[in-house]
């Protein structure tokens, strides 16, 4: 039996990977990626506690985070398209029309 | 117990000011006028079957129609009552109003506005009635009120004339003065009583004897003087009603001589027990009566305008009423009143009658020998003058006497009233035939001359709107004239009572019954009142009748027989005569004392620095500061994203650090 804390601190370090990796990568494709990968830290805690706590609940919460997670990828995806087609680059510093 | 119904009184004339308030600009004139007519009519035919049925009721006989207003302990009912009082000043109200009403319609006839003039006099008569007829203090506020307003409504009836506007507001703000004493007033009575009603009232400080003196009725009655000095122009207040006298002459009639200025003296009557338990207030009353009576006459003797003279004659009359009141008499105050009523209103309406008859034209030394072109004017004019300057057996005779006696046998300086009143009394017989010499009597002065084309001009600055009208030059182009017989027929009925309205009150000294008092008794004597020489009082009418009939002299002399000689006397005493003839400049003296330091505080003070600097200024700091902070904030705003995922970062890891650390633990609520 693996005990909860080292689900909870794998699922910490990849939080902040994706974190650190959302600040510091310019391609958007990869901010994506780390969004993705901040999402999966959270299933990751929620599949730990369901199984620590033998409820369903975090199970099931983890197929919306999926199915929300998927939705997301199709939108974010086609805007990502949308923003190359439009503007011939995938650097999110040089996307910074919306501001004052 | 409502089988008087009461409420019929004043809810007709409202009905009367709906209709024609309403309707009445789209209404044919006709219609106006019956409307009108019968608004005042019914109430004064309705008063006549409370006369008739008077004698079988129990007094005083109160009527409630609901609940007002519940306040924890206190009450306020809409109620009305009946008593001797109560339907002496009804009487005098619908009788006189009526009349009145009646005149209005020739003398108003050709008035732009005809409608909009008599919905506003019922709506008169309406609060009027409230006023008298009501139980308690706060319904005959709404009257008092409500009088006021018709009162600034009618002044100010010929609205494009700024005097007229003018007048209005001068006469509503100053009545705020007063109304802001009775208001006090009102919360006094009702923190020391818990109750506005009359007799509740009146019962608890009949039954406390120990209170004689004490201070809080002493200022609950001062403050209600406060409140009828504002209502019935006594000093420090007149100053409102002779500028009053812009409004349409029936109306001074009406409002400004034979009721609603009477509205003073009716309350300090009915609210006789406080003022028998503060000999303090009583005073005050009697000195503000006598002080204004002679001053107000010495005004009116310079006067040149007839309704002006007629304007300070009020004032003066209604300082004998206070001082009538003031010396505990308040039946030879209220009987002064009705008297008063009768010959003043006969007065303004004769004085509306000449100068309808000038076409417009008010200046009385421009008037003169009108006598035997407006007989009936001056016949009934006459009997007005003879009766206000107290010659017997008229009714101003009776009356005054009475309250001049009643001061002289007064304790506690009684006699120093009564010798000012006496030489009033003298003032007001020369200023009143002075009135009746230029107006009626010598030659034809200016007049003559403006009987054609200058009456037009005459007119343009008195009766700016009757100009206006197309109709208005027809049958006033033909010079001096005898007014219709609309308006004869109430100046004749007003004369007759002028004559014969005193013998109610004749004095027992004189062989009379004195019938009035006796009728008053119940509601206005005193437990203790004093009593005189029989004497003393013939003694004392013979010389009143002295003086009037000197004053008379005096008048005949100056304005009669050497018609020169009030110029040589204005020459020879220059300074006293310009004093007078200003008016003692008290005009002057309120605009610099009182109103220019107000208008210096609303448009400096609060103007500029409290509206603009504080206010605005407050807006104006308030709306920099939210674009200052704005702009700073929106510079967060950088179109960055990784920008805004740094902030969000950053603030996660705060709100984590502060869950952990337990920082955030207290703002949360659990």
């Amino acid at each position: 039996m693996v005990p909860i804390a080292w689900y909870l601190v794998l699922s910490a370090i990849l939080f902040s990977i994706g974190v650190a990796a959302f600040l510091i990568k310019r391609n958007i494709i990869s901010v994506f990626m780390s969004i993705e990968l901040m999402l999966n830290a959270v299933n990751l805690t929620f599949v730990a506690f369901a199984h620590m706590w033998h409820q369903v609940s975090g199970q099931i919460f983890v197929f919306f985070v999926m199915v929300v997670a998927a939705a997301e990828a199709a939108v974010g995806l086609a805007i990502i398209i949308a923003i190359f087609r439009a503007r011939n680059t995938l650097n999110v510093d040089q996307v910074d029309l919306m501001k004052l | 117990m409502n089988d008087l119904h009461l409420w019929i009184l004043p809810i007709i004339p409202f009905a009367g000011f709906l209709v024609n308030g309403l309707l009445g600009r789209r209404a044919p004139k006709p219609v106006v006028t019956a409307v009108a007519l019968i608004g005042s009519l019914l109430p004064a035919l309705w008063v006549s079957n409370l006369v008739v049925r008077f004698g079988s009721l129990t007094l005083p006989h109160v009527e409630t129609y609901g609940t007002w207003i519940v306040s924890g302990a206190f009450h306020a009912n809409f109620s009305f009552q009946l008593d001797q009082l109560t339907l002496v000043m009804l009487c005098v109200v619908t009788g006189v109003g009526f009349l009145i009403h009646v005149y209005s319609v020739g003398y108003m006839a050709d008035e732009e506005g005809y409608w909009r003039f008599f919905a506003y006099m019922n709506l008169f008569l309406f609060f009027m009635l409230t006023l008298v007829l009501a139980e308690n203090f706060l319904l005959m506020f709404v009257g008092w009120e409500g009088v006021g307003l018709a009162s600034y409504l009618l002044i100010g009836f010929y609205y494009n004339r700024d005097s007229a506007a003018n007048a209005g507001k001068k006469a509503f703000i100053v009545n705020r003065i007063g109304d802001f004493g009775f208001l006090i007033a009102m919360f006094l009575l009702i923190a020391h009583f818990g109750t506005l009603n009359f007799g509740s009232i009146f019962d608890t400080v009949a039954t406390h004897p120990e209170w004689q003196g004490a201070g809080f009725l002493t200022a609950i009655a001062l403050f209600l003087v406060l409140g009828a000095t504002g209502k019935s122009a006594q000093i420090p207040l007149y100053v409102w009603l002779p500028d009053a006298m812009e409004g349409p002459t029936p109306v001074s009639a009406l409002i400004h001589a034979a009721t609603m200025v009477t509205a003073g003296v009716y309350m300090i009557a009915r609210a006789h027990v406080l003022f028998d338990f503060s000999p303090v207030a009583l005073m005050t009353v009697a000195i503000i009566g006598t002080a204004t009576a002679f001053f107000a006459a010495t005004i009116g003797m310079m006067q040149t305008d007839i309704k002006r003279v007629l304007a300070y004659s009020t004032v003066s009359q209604l300082g004998y009423m206070f001082l009538g009141c003031g010396v505990a008499a308040y039946s030879a105050g209220v009987f002064h009143l009705v008297t008063h009523a009768f010959f003043k209103a006969l007065l303004f309406l004769a004085a509306g009658s000449v100068i309808h008859a000038l076409s417009g034209q008010q200046d009385m030394r421009v008037m003169g020998g009108l006598r035997k072109k407006i007989p009936v004017t001056f016949w009934t004019m006459t009997a007005a003058v003879f009766a206000i300057s107290g010659f017997p057996p008229l009714a101003g005779f009776v009356s005054k006497d009475e309250i001049l006696y009643q001061a002289f046998i007064a304790p506690n300086g009684g006699k120093i009233l009564w010798a000012i009143g006496l030489l009033t009394a003298g003032l007001t017989s020369f200023y009143m035939f002075r009135l009746w010499y230029m107006t009626f009597f010598g030659e034809s002065r200016k007049a003559a001359e403006e009987d054609h084309g200058a009456a037009v001009h005459a007119r343009s600055d008195t009766k700016l709107v009757l100009e206006a009208d197309p109709h208005g030059g027809q049958g006033h182009a033909h010079g001096v004239h005898e007014s219709p017989k609309v308006m004869l027929i109430p100046l004749i009925i007003l004369a007759i009572l002028s004559v014969i309205g005193g013998w109610m009150g004749w004095p027992e000294a004189l062989g009379g019954g004195n019938w009035f008092a006796h009728f008053l008794a119940p509601v206005a004597a005193l437990p203790q009142a004093p009593t005189g020489d029989r004497q003393v009082e013939i003694l004392l009418a013979i010389l009143s009748t002295l003086v009037a009939l000197t004053g008379w002299f005096v008048a005949h002399y100056m304005y009669y027989m050497k018609p020169g000689t009030a110029d040589r006397l204005a020459k020879q005493m220059r300074g006293l005569y310009a004093l007078i003839a200003n008016k003692y400049w008290i005009d002057e003296l309120y605009g610099a004392v009182i109103v220019a330091p107000v208008l210096f505080l609303a448009r400096w003070i609060l103007g500029v620095l409290i509206d603009r600097a504080v206010i605005d200024g407050g807006g104006i700091v308030a709306g920099a500061t939210a674009q200052g902070f704005g702009a700073l904030v929106a510079r967060i705003q950088s179109g960055n994203i990784r920008s805004y995922a740094g902030w969000l970062a950053l603030f996660a890891a705060l709100l984590l650090a502060g869950a952990y650390f337990g920082w955030i633990a207290h703002f949360v609520p659990r």
